[in-house]
């Protein structure tokens, strides 16, 4: 199979690549723009380890191809944070405790990030409901809602 | 008035230990900065893609690679004739006899004994054609009946071998006089399903030979790097010092991540035949049938019972289906649960017999609380039929039969991981009463029958258990100091993602009166330090922990006796505060000049051994034994089958907690695992021994959704007497006893006692089990 040329924007930044068209957005992501912190836990859309934002929606990127991404705006978990500072989302998690080994938190924060971003009103069930649909092993869930309705929280008591 | 402003000789010694402080692994992790082994690569990396049996049982007549071979960017393609006189991989070593014709080639020779078992190993210059041309492999194989069951009588492995390698026995006291004198003999059939950790990341090896150094190198190594590194360093018949294993971030362990797998030789194998660096990275569909699996076992067990209720003897037999071969850990959970089997209580005679069989299914092996989980379910069933039987409320037929304060240390006259189990603390009658007050059970009970009054199917149960944890034999930890005042900390342990990098800087931080994000604690990495003994059993906050203690002891000796010298103060006045040497006097002088000034050419120095460094070791014998109780609350849905778990409270004895918050993480992501293993997860196979759950979609794990709102109790009240600190372990105290207070719990629920036989209970079963018996 050969390879054809593809630019992605990749948090601002464009990203010349030459992939097969069969590449999956995340592998592209991975591979050919070597941003790794977009993880693959299934490759079959269920776990959500892989999640980027595109054009503002929350995004399995194992299920999208490269090419289909061309022209959209991604954004990913290096982009989250602006230099030394981090987004508030991701100090959120740090303070409660909510990753152990951190493998399913690049997911979980974009998730979050997008679908927050979208509805700032989120009730809190909608907000269970919304991070019910990624997977993680090790923290059983209780610290990651903390985290994320401690910045909802905050975000909605003093809007940027 | 801050610290700061304090004349040094007044300042308080900040304490580190106890204290719920940010994690240090943090920071990389949220950043998307983490060093996954999948994140690695080295240049001119090969991607190697493993070809498995599509078949549970058959003779291989033909292999055709012919087609793969000729495929795009493929370098090689191998099957087990390719692969010389590798041998197969081994187990660890333990007093059980006979296992040895039972370990797994890295690639199937004759036969083939699982589907997802490797026939042929494809290698090519790209993952994507790797995965394109081992499609083009053809297996041929000539059908044989699969065994499936662990339960039916054994059959033939091969000629002159039986399906059951061993038949494990324990016990002590007069089993049958006990019985033959009962007032009450309580008898049940129960079983759990298999399932395992399925860890979020997949498992991943990138294998490299470094010709200049003459070392080979293998990263995504993880629990037991230097046991590992000796094993490979015999299979390829390489010294061990020309083996280097790297172990980078991990996603989750969890018991089954870290062994020596078929995978681990062939890219090894790889990277040495070919001279480039190799990479495999699993996909989910090899790992739910590649990687170990677990829990699948059945128990017939008996109880001998007083009129009062007290437990006269427990007669167990006990049958584990290990899947087709004998992996790393040989049959060690099934000697573990019969080991461990009796919990808490007084068990004045006991027999116990496990038949390890062999099937045609994926090899099991350990995954968090190991033989505890199934243990747990089966004795706080027993616990639960015996209180029925006499009319007793279930937490009063316990206090019965509890182990007293008094009694510590308490032989059990057993053994279980090659030590003698000796309960070495605990108050396990005064944690019931604590659990119960926490968690206010009795007004739980109450709701739960007003509601079942109106309807409902509500419930709650609980359920006790003892963990273990610090298993030895030993830990090597080495400390040192460098001039700018940061402490180094090397330990032979591994992390797998459970926060020990912080735990054990908090434990140094404590002794070096220094501040923990000052100390890097580096581990897994078998180049830098000689010996270790990994990250399982819940061993790495007691072992570790205690041989940093050490080390930093020795460590803060040096600094103190050196920093008196160049102050002219009297040793015994001076304290490590904030990172400084620091006398009454308000004199002081910082870790990191110390070091300096110790440095080789240092003219300070005197006679003095050069470096601010030191290194100890921890042995221990003697696992010790945290323990705890579970409350589930459950809400059954009579039409779906559908188990909604409502509320649930853990109590939990940790002896000392270096840090809460992460000791309540442990607790509260075990539980998740456990409620999976309680209700949805299993791997179910069809009668043809092909597997049904591949896939994240048939293999169903807790989320958000499912997880009850949870309340963590941490107790501290019997510290460990095994070492200074009093650690214990809490990697297995969510997971333990959760099939059994979800069973108690759906019992109470449906007011049917005894209903909950088998686990996972899942919709279909409690809904198949409901119209069955109405
Ligand atoms: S890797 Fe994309 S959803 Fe799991
Ligand atoms: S922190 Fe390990 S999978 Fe979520």
């Amino acid at each position: 199979m050969s390879k054809h040329p593809v630019t992605l924007t990749v948090n601002g930044r464009p990203h010349a690549i030459e992939v097969e068209h069969r590449k999956t957005l995340a592998d592209a992501l991975r591979e050919d723009c070597r941003l790794t912190g977009t993880h693959l836990g299934c490759e079959h859309g269920v776990c959500g380890a892989c999640t980027v934002i595109v054009d503002g929606a929350p995004v399995r990127s194992c299920l999208m191809f490269a090419h289909q991404a061309e022209g959209a705006q991604i954004r990913t978990v290096e982009g989250l944070a602006e230099g030394e500072t981090l987004h508030p989302l991701q100090q959120s998690f740090i303070d409660h405790h909510a990753l152990q080994c951190g493998f399913c938190t690049p997911g979980f924060l974009m998730l979050a990030v997008a679908a927050l971003e979208r509805d700032p009103e989120m009730s809190d069930e909608e907000l269970v409901e919304v991070l019910s649909s990624n997977l993680c092993r090790c923290t059983g869930y209780v610290n990651i809602l903390k985290a994320v309705r401690a910045w909802a929280g905050a975000r909605t008591a003093a809007p940027a | 008035m801050p610290a700061d402003a304090l004349p040094a000789g007044a300042r308080n010694r900040r304490s580190w230990i106890g204290r719920s402080v940010p994690r240090l692994e943090d920071g990389p992790l949220v950043r998307g900065e983490g060093r996954f082994v999948a994140d690695l690569s080295f240049p001119g990396e090969l991607h190697a893609r493993v070809v498995r049996s599509p078949y549970a049982h058959g003779r291989i007549v033909a292999i055709d690679v012919e087609e793969a071979r000729a495929a795009p960017g493929v370098v090689a393609v191998w099957t087990a004739g390719d692969l010389g006189a590798l041998p197969p991989i081994p187990f660890r070593a333990t007093a059980i006899q006979g296992l040895e014709p039972y370990c797994q080639p890295a690639l199937a020779r004759d036969v083939v004994r699982y589907v997802g078992e490797p026939v042929a190993l494809v290698v090519a210059d790209d993952p994507y054609r790797a995965e394109d041309a081992a499609e083009l492999v053809m297996v041929e194989v000539e059908d044989l009946p699969p065994a499936l069951s662990a339960v039916e009588p054994p059959s033939d492995w091969a000629p002159g071998l039986s399906t059951e390698p061993t038949v494990i026995r324990k016990g002590y006291g007069e089993v049958d006089a006990a019985f033959a004198g009962a007032a009450h003999v309580v008898e049940l059939d129960l079983s759990i399903g298999r399932h395992s950790a399925v860890m979020l990341e997949t498992r991943g090896l990138l294998a490299r030979f470094d010709a200049a150094r003459g070392v080979l190198e293998l990263h995504g190594a993880a629990k037991r790097p230097h046991w590992n590194r000796d094993r490979l360093a015999e299979l390829f018949d390489l010294p061990p010092s020309a083996v280097e294993l790297y172990e980078n971030h991990v996603g989750g362990g969890f018991g089954v991540r870290g062994e020596i797998y078929p995978e681990d030789l062939l890219v090894c194998f790889a990277a040495l035949r070919l001279r480039r660096p190799v990479k495999w990275i699993e996909d989910r569909r090899e790992h739910m049938m590649a990687a170990n699996h677990s829990r699948e076992q059945t128990h017939a067990i008996r109880a001998a019972v007083d009129g009062e209720g007290r437990l006269l003897a427990i007669d167990e037999v006990l049958h584990h289906d290990q899947g087709a071969y004998v992996r790393t850990h040989g049959a060690r959970v099934a000697d573990m649960t019969i080991g461990l089997l009796l919990g808490p209580y007084r068990v004045p005679a006991y027999r116990a017999v496990a038949h390890y069989r062999l099937t045609n299914k994926t090899p099991a092996a350990t995954y968090r609380a190991p033989g505890r989980f199934e243990g747990s379910f089966v004795r706080e069933r027993l616990m639960d039929a015996i209180a029925q039987r006499l009319s007793l409320d279930p937490a009063e037929l316990r206090r019965r039969n509890l182990i007293a304060p008094e009694e510590m240390p308490y032989e059990r006259g057993l053994s279980a991981l090659e030590s003698e189990v000796i309960l070495d603390s605990g108050l396990y009658d005064d944690l019931l009463t604590r659990a119960l007050d926490f968690s206010g059970y009795a007004g739980m009970q109450a709701a739960c029958a007003r509601r079942r009054e109106a309807g409902e199917a509500v419930g709650c149960g609980l359920a006790m258990f003892v963990e273990k944890s610090g298993l030895g034999p030993s830990e090597l930890v080495e400390i040192s100091v460098d001039a700018a005042g940061w402490v180094e900390v090397l330990t032979g342990a591994a992390s797998v993602g459970q926060g020990m990098e912080t735990a054990v800087a908090q434990i140094v931080a404590e002794t070096l009166g220094c501040d923990y994000r000052r100390v890097r604690v580096l581990h897994g990495d078998t180049a830098r330090i000689p010996f270790g003994f990994g990250a399982h059993a819940s061993r790495v906050t007691v072992m570790t922990g205690e041989a940093a203690r050490r080390a930093a002891e020795a460590v803060r000796d040096k600094a103190l006796e050196f920093a008196a010298a160049l102050l002219g103060e009297p040793a015994d006045t001076l304290d490590l505060i904030e990172g400084q040497a620091s006398a009454p006097s308000g004199a002081s002088i910082p870790l990191g000049v110390l070091a300096a000034k110790l440095g080789p050419a240092s003219a300070d120095r005197g006679e003095r051994e050069p470096g601010l460094s030191a290194s100890a070791w921890f042995h221990s014998k003697h696992m010790n034994y945290p323990y705890g109780v579970h409350i589930a609350q459950a809400a059954v849905d009579r039409e779906t089958g559908g188990v909604r778990i409502e509320r649930y409270a853990v109590a939990y004895d940790v002896g000392r907690a270096v840090n809460p918050a992460m000791v309540e993480g442990q607790i509260q992501g075990g539980l998740a695992q456990g409620l999976g293993g309680a209700l949805f997860e299993e791997f179910a196979y069809d009668p043809d021994g092909q597997p049904l759950s591949v896939t994240f979609q048939d293999y169903l794990m807790v989320t958000a959704a499912e997880m009850p709102p949870l309340d963590v109790l941490i107790r501290e009240d019997a510290p460990s007497p095994l070492n200074p600190l009093g650690l214990k372990g809490a990697g297995e105290a969510g997971v333990n006893a959760a099939g059994a207070a979800v069973a108690a719990a759906i019992d109470d629920a449906l007011q049917r006692p005894g209903f909950v036989t088998r686990l996972p209970m899942t919709p279909q079963r409690l809904r198949a089990a409901l119209k069955a018996a109405p």
